[in-house]
C-alpha cells in the first residue's frame, strides 16, 4: 500500500505541477457602477453643467437664507425711501454701488441739496464734494439723504418720546420750526421742510434769498431768550441757538398736537430702533427700493423662494401624474393609447393664457396660488406623459420584457419594475428643465398682469419686473436686479439640464448642440 | 396619394381638436354672467338691449347654435362690450385692424432672423471646434437661455433710452410702411428675433455638422468639387430638410406675436388686445382671440410634419 500521508515532509517541498499565475483568479475588487452613479460621473465631467449646478445652488441658498438675514420684510415699505438706489457699505467711498447718483444742476437746485447737509450734518451732496463749471454744478446726490427734512404732525406722547430719544442718544431728530409766514409761497413747495432759509417767488418758481455776503438768511421761528414758549421743547438745540438773544422754537402747536420739523434719516433710525424696535437700524438697501418703498433684496429673495417651492411642487405633481398616464398609454398601446393621446393632445394645444383666465374667472375667491397651480398642472403633466410614453414604446418589445412575462410577471410588475426605471433618467432631466420654464411662465404671466401674486407677505419676480418697468428710464435698478436674477437662473438651469441630459443619455450627446 | 390622405387626416384631426377646445371655452365663458362696466358716456341700456337682441341671455346650446350660425353666414363674431374704443362694435373688424402691426413685426423679425441665424450656424459648422465655433455656440447658448423679457428691457434701456437710436414706444397711427414707423418697430423686432436667431443658428450647426461628415460629401469632394461647392450644393440642401420646416413653424408660431414684446414696446397688436380683453372681461373678444391663438398654435404643429413631405422627396408621409 502506497503511503500518501507525508506528515514529515515540510510544506516548502511541495510545488505546483503546472507553473501558472494564479493572480487572475482573484475576486474583483472594484465596485460595480450603477446607472445613477455612472450618470453622476459623466455629469461631473461636463464643466458647463457643473458651473450651472453651482450657480443654481447659490441661487437657491440666496432664496433660502436672505429672507432670514435682511432686516426688512416683504411687508415693509417706507413712503420717503422710495426709488432709493442700491448701496453697499463696502463701496461707500467709491462711485459705484454707493447709493448716489451723478447730477449736473444749476446753482439754485444745487444749493437746495447742499444746504440740506449744512443744517443737519447729513450731506445729500456726497462728502460735500462737487465740481463747478460755469453755472452748472456736478455732484453725486445721495439718495439716502436727499429727502432731508419733512414736516411731521406728532401727538404729544410721540413728541415727548422723540425728545426722550434725543436726550438718551444725543442724536438730533427735531430741527427748528419754520413759521408759516416764512415758508415758500408757491403751494407745491410750501410743505417742503428743507427751505429753512428765506425764499421768494420768481417766475412761478421758488428762489433762495442771499444776503450781501452770498449767505442764506435763516427763517427759523424764534422768541427772545427767557420768554415762555409753547413749543414744550427741552432737548438738544442746534448750534447758534440762543445767540443774539433769540431762542428758536422747535414745534408749532396745532389743534391735534405738534407740528415738528424732523430730519427723515434720523427719524427713520429713531422710529425703527427706538419706537418699533423691529430690528431695522440704519436705512441701507443693498439692491435699492422699489417704487412702493419696498426693499428689493428682500422681495427678490422671497419671490425666488416662493418660485422655487412652487415650481418644485408643481413639477412633483406633474411627474407623478404624467408618469402614470404615460406608462399606461405606452404599455397598453392600441385603442387605449389612441384615446388617451387625443385627450392629452387637446390639453396640450390650449394656450396656457386661456386656461389661467378661465380658471380665474370660474374660481373667483380662490387664492391665485391655487389657480396658478391648477393651470400649470393642467398643461404641465403632458410633457412628462409623452416622455414616459416614448420610453415605454422603446422598451416594451425588448426580449427581457418578454422573458419577464414568460416567467409570469404581472403587467403592473413589468411596468414599474422592468420598463419604468428606463424612463427615469429622461424624466429627471425633463423635471430639471420644467422648473425654470415654470418660473419663466410665472414671470411672464405676472408681468402681463394676468395673475397677481403680490399680496401681503408674498411677491414674485414677475411682479417686481412688472411694477418696475415704468421706471426703466428713471430708476433702472428696480428691474435690473430681478432681470439679472432671472437671466442667471434660466442660464444655469439650461446648462445644468444639458449636462443632465447628456449624463443620462450618453447616446444623445451633442445631438442638439 | 399617400401624401394627400395624410394631409387630410392631419387637418381633420386638427380641426377636431380645435372644435373641442373652442367648445369647452365657449361653454365655460357662457356659464359666467356678462359684466358690463359702462363708463362715462356709454349707454348701459343700449349695450344690454343689444346683447339681449343677440340672444346672449338664452340657454347655452341656443347661444352656441346662434354663434356658429352668425360666424358662418355673416362672419359676425359678436360685439365689444367693455373693450375701450370698441364698445358696441363688431369684434372681427377690431381684430382685423389690430392684425397688421403684429404680423409686420413678425415678418420683419423672420426676415432679419433667418439669414443671420442660418449664416451663423453655417459658419459655426464649417469652423467646428475652432474658436469661432466656441464663440458662436456660447453666444447662442446665452441667447437661448436668457428670456426675451430680459433682453427686451436691455434693448429698450440701451438703444432707446441711453443711445436714443430708436423711440421708446412704437409710433402711433396706421401708416405702417413709413421709415419712421419702421424705426420705431425695430427695437421690438430686434428683441423678438434675437431668440430665433439663436435657435436657427443652433439647429443649423447641429444639422450641418452631421451632414458634413456623411459619405456623399466625401464623394462630392472626390469627384472634384471644391469645399465651398460641395457645402453649398450638397451639404446645405440636405441640412435644409429639417431646418426649413422649423423656420416655417416658427413663423407661424410667432404670428400670434409675443404678448410680452407687444406689452413692453406698446405695440397696438393682437396680443395687447387679448390682454385688454382679459383685463376688462370682454368675452366676445376673448373667444375670438383665444380661437386665433389656438389655431395658430395647432397650425404651427402640423405645418412641420406636412412640409417634410414636400421638401424631401425621399420622405413619404403616411406611407406604410
Amino acid at each position: 500500500m502506497e503511503n500518501t500521508n507525508y506528515t514529515h515532509i515540510p510544506k516548502e517541498q511541495f510545488e505546483f505541477a503546472e507553473a501558472r499565475d494564479f493572480s487572475h483568479d482573484k475576486k474583483l475588487v472594484t465596485k460595480p457602477v450603477g446607472y445613477f452613479h455612472d450618470a453622476f460621473r459623466r455629469f461631473c465631467k461636463n464643466k458647463g453643467s457643473i458651473v450651472g449646478a453651482i450657480i443654481i445652488i447659490a441661487l437657491i441658498l440666496f432664496a433660502i437664507i436672505v429672507p432670514f438675514c435682511t432686516q426688512y420684510t416683504v411687508n415693509y415699505n417706507d413712503t420717503y425711501y422710495r426709488y432709493t438706489l442700491p448701496k453697499n457699505e463696502l463701496f461707500a467711498n467709491t462711485t459705484f454701488w454707493d447709493g448716489c447718483e451723478e447730477k449736473t444742476l444749476n446753482k439754485q437746485t444745487f444749493d437746495y441739496y447742499y444746504l440740506m447737509g449744512e443744517e443737519t450734518g447729513h450731506p445729500s451732496v456726497k462728502n460735500n464734494e462737487y465740481t463747478q463749471s460755469g453755472s452748472l454744478y456736478t455732484f453725486r446726490l445721495d439718495s439716502y439723504h436727499s429727502t432731508g427734512c419733512v414736516y411731521y404732525r406728532a401727538e404729544l406722547w410721540e413728541y415727548e418720546k422723540i425728545q426722550q430719544y434725543q436726550n438718551e442718544t444725543g442724536r438730533q431728530v427735531i430741527y427748528p420750526m419754520i413759521p408759516l409766514s416764512k415758508r415758500p409761497q408757491s403751494s407745491s413747495m410750501r410743505s417742503d421742510a428743507n427751505y429753512y432759509y428765506e425764499t421768494r417767488m420768481r417766475n412761478g418758481g421758488t428762489e433762495i434769498v442771499y444776503d450781501e455776503n452770498g449767505d442764506i438768511i435763516l427763517a427759523y421761528a424764534s422768541h427772545p431768550v427767557g420768554e415762555e414758549s409753547n413749543d414744550n421743547y427741552h432737548s438738544i438745540r442746534i448750534e447758534g441757538d440762543g445767540e443774539n438773544g433769540e431762542e428758536y422754537e422747535y414745534a408749532r402747536l396745532t389743534d391735534t398736537g405738534y407740528e415738528i420739523r424732523i430730519n427723515y434719516y434720523e427719524y427713520y433710525i429713531y422710529y425703527h430702533t427706538y419706537y418699533l424696535q423691529d430690528g431695522i437700524d440704519e436705512p441701507i438697501f443693498l439692491f435699492g427700493t422699489t417704487e412702493g418703498g419696498q426693499d428689493i433684496l428682500t422681495c427678490l429673495a422671497s419671490g425666488a423662494r416662493f418660485s422655487f417651492l412652487f415650481a418644485i411642487c408643481v413639477a412633483a405633481v406633474n411627474l407623478f401624474v404624467g408618469a402614470i398616464y404615460g406608462s399606461i398609454e405606452g404599455y397598453y398601446g392600441g385603442k387605449i393609447d389612441l384615446v388617451m393621446e387625443r385627450v392629452s393632445d387637446i390639453l396640450a394645444s390650449v394656450p396656457s393664457v386661456i386656461v389661467i383666465t378661465l380658471l380665474q374667472l370660474h374660481m373667483q375667491g380662490a387664492s391665485t396660488i391655487l389657480v396658478l397651480f391648477l393651470a400649470f398642472f393642467i398643461t404641465g403633466w403632458i410633457g412628462m406623459a409623452s416622455t414616459t410614453r416614448m420610453q415605454f414604446y422603446r422598451y416594451k418589445n425588448q426580449e427581457y420584457v418578454l422573458a419577464a412575462r414568460t416567467l409570469g410577471a404581472k403587467n403592473r410588475r413589468i411596468i414599474w419594475k422592468h420598463i419604468f426605471p428606463n424612463a427615469l433618467g429622461t424624466l429627471v432631466t425633463s423635471c430639471a428643465l420644467v422648473i425654470p420654464s415654470m418660473i419663466y411662465s410665472e414671470v411672464n404671466l405676472s408681468y402681463l398682469g394676468i395673475i397677481n401674486l403680490s399680496s401681503g407677505n408674498l411677491t414674485s419676480v414677475g411682479t417686481l419686473l412688472a411694477n418696475g418697468q415704468p421706471f426703466l428710464t428713471t430708476y433702472p435698478h428696480i428691474i435690473a436686479f430681478p432681470s439679472v436674477f432671472l437671466a442667471l437662473l434660466l442660464l444655469s438651469f439650461n446648462l445644468f439640464g444639458n449636462g443632465l441630459r447628456d449624463a443620462f443619455n450618453p447616446s444623445l450627446r451633442g445631438s442638439e448642440d | 396619394m399617400y401624401m394627400f390622405k395624410y394631409i387630410l387626416k392631419r387637418l381633420g384631426l386638427m380641426l377636431m381638436t380645435f372644435c373641442i377646445i373652442m367648445l369647452i371655452c365657449f361653454v365655460l365663458i357662457k356659464l359666467l354672467p356678462i359684466p358690463i362696466n359702462a363708463g362715462l358716456g356709454v349707454d348701459r341700456e343700449l349695450i344690454e338691449a343689444n346683447l339681449r337682441a343677440r340672444g346672449y341671455y338664452d340657454p347655452i346650446m341656443v347661444q352656441l347654435w346662434n354663434y356658429v350660425k352668425r360666424i358662418v353666414t355673416e362672419g359676425d363674431f359678436g360685439i365689444g362690450v367693455n373693450m375701450p374704443g370698441y364698445i358696441n362694435q363688431p369684434v372681427w373688424d377690431a381684430f382685423v385692424t389690430r392684425l397688421p402691426p403684429t404680423v409686420l413685426i413678425n415678418v420683419y423679425s423672420t426676415l432679419i432672423g433667418v439669414p443671420i441665424g442660418l449664416g451663423l450656424g453655417i459658419f459655426a459648422a464649417l469652423k467646428k471646434n475652432k474658436w469661432q465655433d466656441h464663440v458662436i455656440s456660447t453666444g447662442v447658448m446665452i441667447l437661448i437661455a436668457v428670456p426675451s423679457i430680459v433682453y427686451a428691457f436691455l434693448i429698450q434701456y440701451i438703444f432707446c433710452f441711453k443711445l436714443q437710436w430708436f423711440p421708446l414706444m412704437m409710433a402711433t397711427g396706421t401708416d405702417y410702411f413709413t421709415g419712421e414707423m419702421f424705426l420705431s418697430m425695430l427695437p421690438a423686432v430686434l428683441s423678438m428675433c434675437l431668440g430665433s436667431i439663436a435657435g436657427y443658428a443652433r439647429y443649423t450647426r447641429a444639422e450641418l455638422t452631421e451632414v458634413l461628415t456623411s459619405e456623399f460629401m466625401l464623394l462630392a469632394r472626390t469627384k472634384g468639387l471644391t469645399r465651398g461647392q460641395a457645402t453649398l450644393r450638397h451639404a446645405l440642401r440636405n441640412a435644409m430638410v429639417p431646418i426649413f420646416p422649423m423656420i416655417l413653424s416658427e413663423f407661424v408660431a410667432v404670428l400670434s406675436g409675443s404678448m410680452i414684446i407687444e406689452n413692453i414696446f406698446a405695440i397696438p397688436g393682437v396680443g395687447m388686445m387679448y390682454l385688454t380683453s382679459i383685463q376688462v372681461l370682454d368675452y366676445d373678444f376673448f373667444l375670438l382671440l383665444s380661437g386665433f391663438y389656438t389655431l395658430v398654435g395647432l397650425l404651427a404643429g402640423i405645418v412641420v410634419d406636412i412640409s417634410y413631405g414636400f421638401i424631401d422627396p425621399r420622405i413619404r408621409m403616411g406611407a406604410r
